[in-house]
């Protein structure tokens, strides 16, 4: 009995011992050097696992910026400069301020503006509702509206507007892209904050189809190309695009008042020039 | 051979360690949402059920058995079976970066789970040999696989239903757990 229990005991402390030597020798053995520069890093990365920066993850960027000096520290597109200047402090890096950017939504396919070509009963999706003859609107270009955006933002900055559109809360926004690569119409952009103007319209239809399908389109007339003295403004397949690197350096931005939103209002009801800042 | 065969295919889809017994069920349900961490899971679960079974049988059957101390069988294999993981895992850690991104990160889930420490306990209950023991631990961690692998194919699909709010999430995955499993059970007559 005594023996029994003597017995046990010697068993079960010897095998104890053995697996932890074992595991203490091949902890030393097999150590890793981890840099605790990347831990210091990683606090104060934000944490929105967004990928922005093109890394799995917040600690992979971490491990990334501190052991390879060609990775520069402003890639953490939430954190912004704050972020960058103290991540380059720690690397010992210099920072070059990342471009705040916000997302931008390229249509104003409001529930009154644009007209229903079918009544869609399926998945609250807008992937999946887009599968269906491009979604239930008139306009196969529009925002579908089922919020996958929403759904998607890590930082919380979408919201389903009462009029059927997402809204950017551009103070919470951090720029990740995460509802840009989202959004299955490719309708969200990110838009510099320098750029004084963006299009909010991405119909291709020509002129007379997308006005029938959505008053808010663009309809393609190039006035704004014409009146735009920098040349940052191009017209392709019936609608206007702006190139935002031109744009930016743009103080006084006459396309705004060339586009015929208020002169002639009933023929290109709230034309897609709109200030942004 | 036949024997092994039978012993094989028995643990594979017959005697299915999760659809049919119930065990690992926690990863089961954790990982399957995606289908290469299930791969990855998979694979994780036959080469770490393998090895500690071949350890557990030398321990059992040169340790245990020769000082009649068979009644602390659980007790050690599972301290057995937990230091091994963590042993593999630093191991694998310094020498193949690459095969421990892959599936390095699962290795800690399975450190203490039911179905890894169950596949060493059935091999010296029914007193197998070495080799009958080895194959029913590749065995039983493919079946593992077969399991984690289709739940998380139905599970991937599954994403694109209609599932009702209240069944939404886990919920659904039960369900859909449990229709699976009876699948398997239609497998029990054939050995």
């Amino acid at each position: 009995m005594i023996n029994t229990a003597i017995m046990i005991i010697v068993v079960l402390v010897s095998v104890g011992t053995f697996f932890g030597v074992v595991l203490a020798l091949a902890d030393k053995r097999f150590a890793m050097e981890v840099n605790p520069l990347i831990h210091e890093v990683e606090d104060i990365l934000p944490k929105g696992q967004c990928g922005a920066c093109g890394y799995a993850g917040c600690a992979k960027y971490a491990e990334a910026v501190v052991e390879d000096e060609n990775v520069p520290p402003n890639l953490c597109v939430p954190g912004k400069a704050a972020v960058a200047e103290k991540v380059a402090e720690l690397t010992g890096k210099k920072a070059e301020a990342a471009e705040p950017k916000y997302a931008q939504l390229k249509c104003r396919g409001t529930k009154t503006a644009a007209v229903m070509a079918a009544r869609y009963e399926g998945i609250h999706d807008c992937a999946a509702a887009k599968l269906i003859q491009g979604g239930p609107k008139g306009c196969k270009y529009g925002c579908i509206g089922f919020g996958n955006c929403v759904r998607a933002c890590p930082f919380g900055a979408l919201s389903m507007g009462a009029d059927g559109l997402p809204v950017v809360d551009k103070a919470i926004c951090t720029g990740c892209g995460k509802c840009v690569s989202t959004c299955p119409q490719a309708l969200l952009t990110l838009q510099s904050f320098a750029a004084p103007v963006q299009v909010a319209c991405s119909s291709h239809d020509k002129g007379p189809v997308a006005k029938k399908l959505c008053q808010n389109a663009c309809i393609g007339c190039g006035l704004c190309m014409r009146s735009c003295e920098h040349g940052a403004i191009k017209i392709d397949r019936f609608v206007a695009v702006v190139d935002q690197e031109i744009c930016k350096t743009c103080d006084n931005p006459t396309c705004l008042a060339k586009c015929p939103t208020k002169a002639i209002q009933e023929l290109v009801a709230g034309c897609m020039m709109k200030e942004v800042v | 051979m036949a024997e092994y065969l039978t012993l094989f295919i028995g643990a594979v889809v017959v005697n299915n360690f999760v659809l049919t017994k119930f065990l690992g069920l926690c990863i089961f349900f954790g990982i399957s949402k995606n289908l290469s961490a299930s791969v990855g899971m998979g694979m994780a679960v036959t080469s770490v059920m393998t090895m500690s079974s071949i350890l557990a049988w030398i321990v059992y059957f040169f340790v245990l058995q020769p000082l009649g101390l068979t009644f602390l069988t659980t007790i050690v294999f599972v301290v057995l079976t937990a230091s091994f993981v963590q042993l593999l895992e630093l191991i694998i850690k310094k020498q193949a970066p690459a095969l421990y991104n892959m599936w390095g990160i699962y290795l800690l889930l399975i450190a203490t789970n039911c179905i890894v420490l169950a596949v060493p306990l059935l091999n010296v209950e029914n007193s197998y040999s070495l080799l009958k023991s080895i194959v029913f631990a590749i065995g039983s961690g493919l079946g593992f696989a077969l399991a984690i692998i289709l739940m998380a194919s139905l599970r991937e699909k599954l994403a694109y239903a209609d599932v009702p709010k209240p069944l939404e999430g886990i919920g659904i995955a039960f369900i859909l757990a449990g229709m699976l499993s009876l699948a398997f059970l239609g497998f029990s007559g054939m050995l």
